[in-house]
């Protein structure tokens, strides 16, 4: 017969479950308060009357849009600069993601059904791994565009550079979380039945997870996009160097017209995202 | 002797015992078919034949080999070696059949076979013959989530078909397939292990479909073994006694009573 080491599943009455989850959301709760004090959070600052009217001058100067056309000339060249730093960024960190997230996917060890031999070493591996992704993630990419600056010099290499290291280690956690919440016994099916790990991922999980992928890497390349826009104000070219000398003349005019342009950005990426959805369905 | 299995226990880590002292021995082309209540360990003991789960304690033989004592390799090879069809299938919904079924295959395949045929089937009649074989030959390019339950069912097994395996083992592989096509799903994987000569295990809810196919029967209740006969020699008491905890009504395809003789043999045809 079947027989149970814990308490009969039959005798309890409430729901073993609510006290765990009632002190973890007060848990929280109780960690949020600091958080609040630490960073001087005071919306009344938006609303004093000194700053409201520097606010307020620099707003108005928004309109009209500056559409000369010179300016909007260097726009367009801006434009496709960032586009350019924004989509090689992503290429680069899709290259250093797409193994490390393989190698750091549970469901992708043999040694674990069973669990068989290799267990340990496999562990073991993993470990290094998700280092180097963190390490990656960890500095923020303005960091590593303002070192790749003193790297490469001034340029949209810099920004590239940054770019790939920052998101490949994003991408490369994300990946693997993906692949892990998705149905995994397609593919656990399959390595049960002497499939290889690459083999197992083509035909078990990549079906699976695609649209999870897809969005995610698209709103990342759209995250991309405007992080190639901080990383011009360190000089890594594109729109942002652009956005800083107007900012610093405090000509709203062509402020305006280029966060129209990022505005135009993102429905572009979420147009992209969606129809790309639709075609893998 | 294809498996051996003695005293074979496997405690899950919740501490529920899912099989208990279990000892089998199945020959070559020999055919078992394996009933019991829901619960009874059936998955279990499947699983623990395909190496998917590692018993706790007792020996376990399959294929001739101990598969806990090879190495890496060695026990991917013997995994290629070994089918089995799950209850629910393993297939991703957003697949198409071909490459479903040619998925069979990705134990024996190099891996750079395997990456080609997803950039076109390699085995377009191959994988063909096996859905036809299932009466599915028409959906070979549909996607998996156009398909009802028992038709992915099918295609499950038409999978393990293709992979030609040394051992098959179903784990309920008609349970969203009626009575009709069930018979035929049955009846192909016997013909097939028989052509071939090699074992077939199945796990069966509807007990005639078992008695009607399988010269052996080993009927499991609690994670042991109740009895382990030919077909001709169980009796309605022993099926009874199997079956006491699931309000004492034997299952079959059709949920009616199990129709047979009085003289207790059973050779009825079930689809004439």
């Amino acid at each position: 017969m079947v027989s149970w080491v814990k308490r009969d599943a039959n005798s309890i009455t409430h729901d073993p479950a609510a006290l765990p989850r009632f002190a973890l959301a007060t848990l929280l709760l109780i960690l949020l308060w600091p958080g609040i004090q630490l960073t001087e959070f005071d919306p009344g600052v938006l609303f004093d009357p000194r700053n409201r009217e520097t606010m307020g001058r620099f707003l108005g100067t928004f309109l009209p849009l500056a559409l000369s056309g010179e300016f909007l000339r260097l726009v367009i060249k801006s434009t496709l600069e960032t586009l350019a730093i924004a989509t090689a960024g992503m290429t680069f960190a899709f290259v250093i993601a797409a193994p490390l997230s393989l190698l750091i996917t549970r469901s992708l060890s043999i040694a674990r059904i069973g669990p068989g031999p290799g267990l340990w070493l496999g562990r073991l591996l993993r470990i290094p791994v998700r280092f180097t992704l963190m390490l990656f993630r960890s500095v923020p990419e303005i960091v590593w565009a303002l070192l790749f600056v003193r790297a490469v010099g001034l340029g949209p290499a810099a920004g590239v550079l940054a770019i790939g290291i920052t998101y490949g280690g994003m991408l490369g956690k994300v990946y693997a979380e993906i692949f892990e919440s998705g149905d995994t016994r397609p593919t656990i099916a399959l390595l049960e039945s002497g499939g290889g790990h690459i083999a197992a991922f083509m035909y078990g999980m990549l079906p699976v997870a695609l649209p999870e992928l897809v969005s995610y890497t698209v709103y990342r390349w759209e995250c991309a996009i405007r992080a190639s826009v901080i990383m011009g104000f360190v000089g890594a070219g594109g729109l942002g160097m652009q956005m800083e000398l107007s900012m610093r003349m405090l000509n709203g005019g062509e402020v305006s017209t280029m966060l129209l342009v990022f505005l135009l950005l993102v429905v572009l990426a979420d147009g992209i995202s969606a129809s790309l959805r639709k075609v893998i369905g | 002797m294809s498996l051996k299995l003695e005293q074979v226990s496997l405690v899950h880590p919740n501490g529920c015992r899912a099989v208990s002292g279990i000892s089998l021995r199945v020959d070559a082309s020999e055919r078992v078919a394996v009933i019991g209540p829901s619960g009874a360990g059936k998955t279990t003991l499947l699983r623990l034949l395909a190496t998917a789960l590692r018993p706790t304690s007792g020996e376990l033989n399959v294929l001739g080999v101990d598969p806990w004592r090879l190495n890496r390799a060695a026990l991917r090879r013997l995994r290629a070696r070994i089918g089995m069809v799950h209850q629910a299938p393993p297939i991703p919904l957003r697949q198409r059949v071909v490459t479903a079924v040619l998925g069979g295959r990705l134990g024996s395949w190099p891996l750079w076979k395997a990456l080609a045929s997803l950039a076109y089937p390699v085995d377009i009649i191959g994988a063909r013959a096996m859905l036809e074989r299932m009466e599915i030959g028409d959906k070979l390019f549909e996607r998996c989530d156009r398909l009802s339950g028992g038709q992915l069912q099918r295609v499950g097994v038409a999978r393990v078909l293709y992979q030609l395996p040394d051992l098959f083992l179903t784990d309920e592989p008609v349970s969203a397939v009626d009575p009709a096509l069930s018979d035929r799903v049955i009846g192909e994987l016997n013909r097939d292990a028989q052509a071939r000569g090699v074992t077939l295990i199945a796990s069966l809810h509807a007990v005639d479909l078992a008695l009607h196919w399988f010269p052996r029967i080993v009927g499991i209740r609690g994670g042991e073994i109740m009895f382990d006969l030919p077909p001709v020699r169980i009796s309605d008491d022993m099926l009874r006694d199997l079956y006491a905890s699931e309000s004492a009504v034997v299952p079959t395809q059709t949920n009616l009573p199990l129709n047979v003789p009085a003289s207790g043999i059973r050779r009825k045809p079930l689809c004439s």
